[in-house]
């Protein structure tokens, strides 16, 4: 039986990795004595799939990993009992039985939302409701990406799916499909260059509120990865 | 929990690993600052990955904070990125538990397992904005204790700690926090409770004693300077290891460190008495845990911690009686929960192979070794009682079950030590790789090959060891020893099969000076801090150029600590020190060394070193070959 679990991580936990937050979530399950499915082989490991690499230093309220278990008593119970055996930062909001059918967390990434704001004395001095509507305006934003291989162009344009300013935060929903994820910070900087402004170092608090997936009836729908399954 | 940092955001995004330092691992314990009336930082001077790795330090966090007056909590050293910006920014070094300045705590302890950790406790000191010698110290700074191995031979540490424990930890911790508290309350001062801390069984307080020197430089006095400071400082010992503190819930690293598994240790001490050794002789007398006790701890543990593998800990596993017992729990216990067992320091035997056929894949694995010298007579001198029969025989069984890896620990410059037992060692090396030859048939071999790893490191004398009094090599002579070892590997038949590696000579003569230097060493330490030197333990960090330099402008040579034979009636600067074996029992055997004689174990004979004093333990159980055995021999 596949089980989703969405997560948040808050406060100081931030500046832990993706790979040891997977490395944590393997101990913590042992602890919770969840009945979790291991690989066949010499060197077992839990089958457990997450869905997208949270970066170092963002929070979330919607992460998302897969498990699959032999047994299990209910959904409250298994959130319960990993939330009893986890740190105050990381804690399960919801648990859900996934349909066989159902892609993994990670194979399904289609967009990420992130509500980002300015760290104390780092916002840009341009007018930011205007430097959204710009950014709107056009059709193709180019920026040049860091690959492995060297660098080549992107347009961010097609992938800023939400993108509004009310005052204090930016709301964003950006593709994070593989080999097409858009960071928050570089939209940020792509709108801040038109205006020959640059984001100081380290400037955006930044905190992912949902991860997003397309239906397979409805491809033009993101829905999120959290509404697939049930609870019973 | 908090979740106030004391680090900025900016430096946590900008360091290695920021994890190290933010604490709320799983099972670190918080508690309420109110409630509590002495604050405990315990330290290892080296990175987060290292100090949470050790045992000792946790059986102690543990005990303390099962105190409801105290709070324990953990302090490491920054890494080098973090060291610059803390020295830039003024930012005071910080316990990880509750992000305060360690220099507003009552006590912080420093476990010093290592000498080339030195220069890293200055480290924290500095960090920390409490002066680097105890003498500078006032009422507003902790109090600086010391523990560990290396307290065996403080003084090359004398000026900088306020306090050493000789011993173990379990046993006078909470009357020294008692005598602090009551000194406290009746405004007695610092140095007042130090005078009376000096009075508790295994505080050794460095200022109270005072050394004076002959023309050659030895040692010709060492006194304590007031009346009631005892002048020989007794080791303290937990007689009862089986119900004592136990770290039931260890802390949960974020971060992979060295020791990702639950530890248990299952025995301290060791029968053995290589003469090499000094924990083999520092931790007597040999005291096994409860069998039944270790199962139910092994299981809390992994219930607790949720690591994936369980380590046995102790000296020499194989010497722990219930060790078949304790190990069929083991297996069948893990084997429903996906936990590995990881079992370092067992003799290679059928009994061994067959568990570690159980619970390793044997085709990854390797089997170890560990013969010191390549010569059975110089095995004799050292008095490893392992023979080259017992290795091949190991070896060929190891070979039938399928093992192709076999890694050899030798080491070079030991006493009395000859190029032909220094051929030995290539020649141990190329039987081994026969060995495997003649006992699987071709069509067996898997990728039809073996292979070997020699390592070498290099002889440091160790004080309260009976090679306390030996020499040790130059830099030269090791570097040439390790050549010849390399020549004798390559002329061997097999000698494709074997891999020969050696250790830095320079950092072992260092080693060699601090483990058996004197007081003057302060000075060498401090300067050399003062110049830059930290994480000596690092080899790319280590600048020995420095180190030398620095020893010789403060007029001391690595000929007086290091090269020279001491003779017998010389006062050794850890003289005061009482560990339990008598200095005769090592005179002894340092002379039987001479004579290549070997001393039988502690199950097989007592050797009447001392260590029954302690009323307990190996010392008082029944010997097959002896009958009854009464203690105290």
């Amino acid at each position: 039986m596949k089980l989703r679990l969405r997560f948040e991580k808050h406060g100081a936990v931030r500046y832990i990795g993706h790979l040891d937050v997977m490395r944590y979530f393997q101990k913590t399950i042992r602890r919770a004595e969840i009945d979790i499915a291991y690989t066949k082989g010499f060197s077992p490991h839990q089958i457990m799939t997450f869905a997208a690499p949270l970066g170092v230093g963002i929070e979330s309220n919607g992460e998302y990993m897969d498990i699959e278990v032999h047994s299990m008593t209910t959904c409250e119970d298994i959130k319960n009992r990993i939330n009893a055996a986890s740190v105050p930062g990381i804690q399960i909001r919801s648990v859900r039985i996934l349909p066989d059918t159902a892609e993994n967390a990670m194979a399904s990434v289609a967009a990420a939302e992130y509500t980002v704001s300015f760290k104390e004395g780092r916002a840009p001095s341009v007018d930011i409701a205007g430097a959204v509507e710009a950014f709107l305006q056009k059709k193709s934003v180019i920026i040049t990406k860091a690959t492995k291989k060297g660098t080549r162009d992107f347009d961010l344009r097609p992938g800023v799916y939400v993108l509004e300013w009310n005052g204090q935060n930016l709301h964003m929903l950006l593709n994070a499909s593989s080999g097409n994820n858009i960071k928050p910070v570089q939209v940020m900087e792509a709108m801040l260059a038109e205006y020959d402004e640059s984001l100081p170092e380290n400037a955006l608090f930044i905190t992912r509120e949902d991860v997003y997936t397309r239906a397979e009836s409805e491809p033009d729908n993101l829905i999120s990865l959290g509404d697939i399954g049930h609870h019973e | 929990m908090s979740d106030y940092l004391a680090l900025s955001d900016d430096i946590l995004m900008k360091i290695e690993k920021p994890e190290r330092y933010i604490g709320h691992e799983v099972n670190a314990v918080v508690k309420d600052k109110s409630k509590i009336r002495i604050r405990f930082a315990m330290c290892f001077p080296d990175v987060y990955e290292i100090g949470m790795s050790h045992l000792g330090i946790q059986i102690l966090y543990d005990m303390f904070n099962s105190w409801e007056d105290v709070w324990c909590e953990r302090v490491y050293s920054p890494w080098l990125d973090l060291d610059a910006i803390m020295r830039r920014e003024h930012i005071p070094l910080f316990a990880l538990e509750s992000q305060d300045p360690i220099r507003e705590f009552d006590f912080l302890g420093i476990t010093i397992q290592y000498e080339m950790c030195y220069t890293n406790i200055l480290q924290i000191l500095d960090l920390a904005q409490i002066p680097i010698n105890s003498a500078d110290r006032t009422e507003e700074h902790p109090i600086v204790i010391g523990g560990g191995p290396c307290t065996y031979n403080p003084e090359p540490l004398a000026d900088f700690f306020d306090i050493f424990y000789i011993g173990e930890g379990e046993t006078q911790y909470r009357n020294l926090l008692n005598l602090y508290q009551d000194c406290r309350e009746k405004k007695l001062g610092r140095t007042e409770f130090l005078r009376r801390a000096a009075k508790l069984p295994g505080m050794y307080v460095p200022a109270f004693y005072e050394v004076t020197y002959n023309d050659d430089q030895t040692i010709k006095s060492f006194l304590p300077t007031e009346e009631g400071i005892p002048a020989t400082i007794r080791k303290e010992i937990e007689m009862n290891v089986s119900n004592t503190y136990y770290p039931l819930k260890p802390i949960v690293p974020f971060i992979k460190v060295t020791q990702d598994r639950v530890v248990l240790e299952i025995q301290r001490g060791c029968i053995r008495g290589c003469r090499f050794c000094q924990a083999g002789q520092l931790y007597r007398p040999v005291r096994e845990r409860d069998a039944e006790t270790l199962k139910i701890w092994a299981k809390q543990m992994l219930k607790n911690t949720g690591h994936e593998e369980i380590s046995l800990s102790s000296l020499s596993s194989s010497d722990y009686s219930k060790l078949p017992e304790l190990l069929d729990y083991l297996i069948e216990d893990c084997s429903k929960t996906h936990t590995n067992i990881s079992l370092p320091s067992l003799r290679i035997d059928a009994f061994s192979l067959d568990v570690m056929g159980k619970v390793q894949d044997v085709r990854k694995s390797s089997l170890t070794f560990a013969p010191e010298a390549g010569s059975q007579r110089l095995r004799n001198v050292i008095n490893k009682g392992l023979t080259e029969e017992v290795i091949l025989k190991g070896a060929a069984l190891a070979f039938e079950g399928g093992w192709t890896r076999v890694k050899l620990y030798f080491m070079l410059g030991l006493p009395t030590e000859t190029p032909e037992d220094i051929r030995g060692i290539a020649e141990l090396s190329n039987k081994i790789a026969a060995t495997f030859f003649e006992t699987v048939p071709k069509e067996k071999r898997v990728n039809g090959k073996v292979q070997i790893v020699a390592s070498t490191s290099f002889f440091v004398p160790k004080p309260f060891t009976p090679f306390q009094w030996a020499r040790q090599c130059t830099k030269e002579e090791f570097i040439e020893k390790a050549y010849l070892t390399r020549t004798a590997v390559s002329e061997q038949l097999n000698q494709k099969s074997i891999k020969y590696n050696w250790h830095e000579a320079d950092v072992s003569v260092l080693e060699g000076i601090l483990a058996r230097g004197d007081r003057r060493l302060c000075e060498v330490i401090r300067r050399v801090y003062k110049e830059g030197s930290i994480y000596d333990a690092w080899g790319e960090y280590y600048d020995n150029e420095r180190w030398m330099r620095v020893l010789t402008e403060c007029g001391l040579s690595a000929d007086f600590y290091a090269h020279r034979e001491r003779s017998l009636d010389e006062i050794l600067p850890w003289d005061f020190i009482d560990c339990g074996v008598t200095k005769e029992f090592l005179m002894r055997e340092w002379e039987k060394a001479q004579r290549e004689e070997i001393s039988a174990n502690c199950k097989k004979k007592c050797q009447a070193c001392g260590a029954a004093r302690f009323g307990g333990g190996i010392c008082f159980e029944s010997r097959p070959d002896e009958g009854l055995v009464t203690g105290g021999c």
